[in-house]
């Protein structure tokens, strides 16, 4: 699942190295919230769910670890 | 706080847009991103083409286009509106009502009420309330709501949070008494500690419009606007949507008795299709039946979609039979808002330009 996180938020923003570890993308200005909107259509087309409106917010994103956790609280295998 | 009308029905319904049609592709430049994430976005968001009036075109003047397109086709008459209310963000003057401006204009009768009220996003509801509020009274067999707003002269060209999304257009509903029973179920709901969360700072009496207000500024996401301009705290807007509509929906089929199965469509507000789509899903709802192709084509002018969406995407449809609607607005105030009813055989319901 990391892999293809990577792979997701690497196509969306290819400026920036997602693989490095403890690095804060909001933090960071990895990610904005457009961003954001775009990471989450890309990531309920990839495994088949619909992210929660109401996790939809600046910390479920902070990270790859967050990311992975959001989508399998959402129903991703 | 809930409500029960008995005895109303929508006549019809007309709604004008500007004839100028501005492509997103057009206005990329504008904004601090990438053409790559720009066309990301479009596809996120649903942004393609949005209308926006002509240069000293007015939220009256859409009104009284459509007024008068209504009245040539003997489609309403001016002696048999009793009420006229007008809903917008943008008045033609501070003084007086834009709805006494049209009275005067068509010579309406002088025991015809005139009523503005400032209210956005969910202006279709809250007029629908007022319209059924009044035509409890017996003097009141007919009244025309007026949703109109042109903002898109206060939206920052350079503001990509706004400026892809605006639209410009007005509707205006003939809601009228009716000898079925044909409930209207509606609620509303306000937080006025969420008020600035959608506003334009200068330009009314607490911030006079000046040469300092005019000023354009960068915020941290990179849009440029002046205290002139519309702001919109885009992430505080989502959150709010997302936790406070879809409880309020469950509470309508509660309030009402209809199963959203029996639901025909979901005629909601029209902030951005990706915004939608998680409505619907988180209300397990079919994304199909709650249409999301109003900022699309049009732009989102506040309490102009609902009534935009139904004239584009049911038209015809409407005046041939009737169906099961469920109809929702949310947003500037902060206010939400939503309605179910039968609506249909209508008189009208269609696009015209203006």
């Amino acid at each position: 699942m990391k892999e293809k996180i990577i792979e997701i938020l690497t196509q969306l923003r290819p400026e920036f190295d997602f693989s490095q570890e403890g690095v804060d993308f909001i933090e960071e200005g990895m990610l904005d919230s457009f961003d954001i909107v775009a990471l989450v259509s890309e990531l309920d087309a990839a495994y088949g769910i619909s992210i929660d409106g109401m996790d939809i917010l600046p910390e479920n994103f902070s990270s790859v670890e967050a990311i992975a956790a959001l989508l399998r609280k959402n129903g991703a295998k | 706080m809930d409500f029960l009308f008995k005895h109303k029905r929508i006549g019809g319904i007309l709604t004008v847009l500007p004839a100028k049609a501005v492509k997103f592709e057009d206005e990329m430049s504008n904004y601090n991103f990438s053409p790559a994430k720009c066309m990301k976005l479009k596809l996120a968001m649903g942004y393609n083409e949005h209308r926006i009036a002509a240069p000293g075109q007015t939220s009256s003047d859409f009104c009284a286009h459509g007024l008068q397109y209504l009245f040539d086709n003997g489609l309403l008459k001016p002696e048999e509106i009793d009420a006229l209310l007008f809903v917008s963000q943008s008045p033609d003057y501070f003084m007086p009502p834009t709805s006494n401006i049209l009275h005067g204009r068509f010579g309406l009768r002088q025991d015809c009420l005139c009523m503005d009220i400032n209210q956005g996003c969910a202006g279709f509801e809250l007029g629908m309330i007022q319209a059924c509020l009044l035509l409890d009274q017996p003097a009141v067999k007919k009244v025309v709501l007026l949703n109109a707003d042109v903002l898109s002269p206060k939206v920052s060209p350079r503001d990509r949070n706004s400026k892809p999304l605006i639209g410009d257009a007005a509707a205006i509903t003939v809601v009228e008494e009716c000898e079925e029973e044909n409930p209207v179920y509606a609620n509303i709901k306000m937080d006025g500690t969420g008020a600035l969360v959608l506003n334009i700072p200068a330009g009314g009496f607490r911030l006079p419009s000046s040469p300092e207000t005019a000023v354009m500024e960068e915020d941290a996401a990179g849009n440029f606007r002046s205290k002139d301009n519309l702001v919109m705290q885009g992430d505080e807007v989502f959150n709010f949507v997302q936790r406070e509509v879809p409880p309020m929906i469950e509470h309508l089929f509660e309030q009402s008795g209809v199963d959203r199965a029996d639901v025909d469509w979901y005629m909601f507000h029209q902030p951005n299709k990706f915004m939608l789509n998680k409505l619907a899903d988180k209300l397990g709802i079919q994304r199909e039946k709650m249409p999301a192709n109003i900022v699309e084509n049009f732009g989102n002018a506040s309490g102009v979609t609902v009534p935009t969406c139904i004239s584009y995407n049911l038209g015809e449809e409407l005046c041939k039979g009737e169906m099961q609607l469920c109809m929702a607005g949310f947003g500037v105030g902060l206010t939400w808002s939503s309605l179910m009813m039968k609506v249909g055989n209508l008189r009208f319901n269609k696009i015209i330009e203006y």
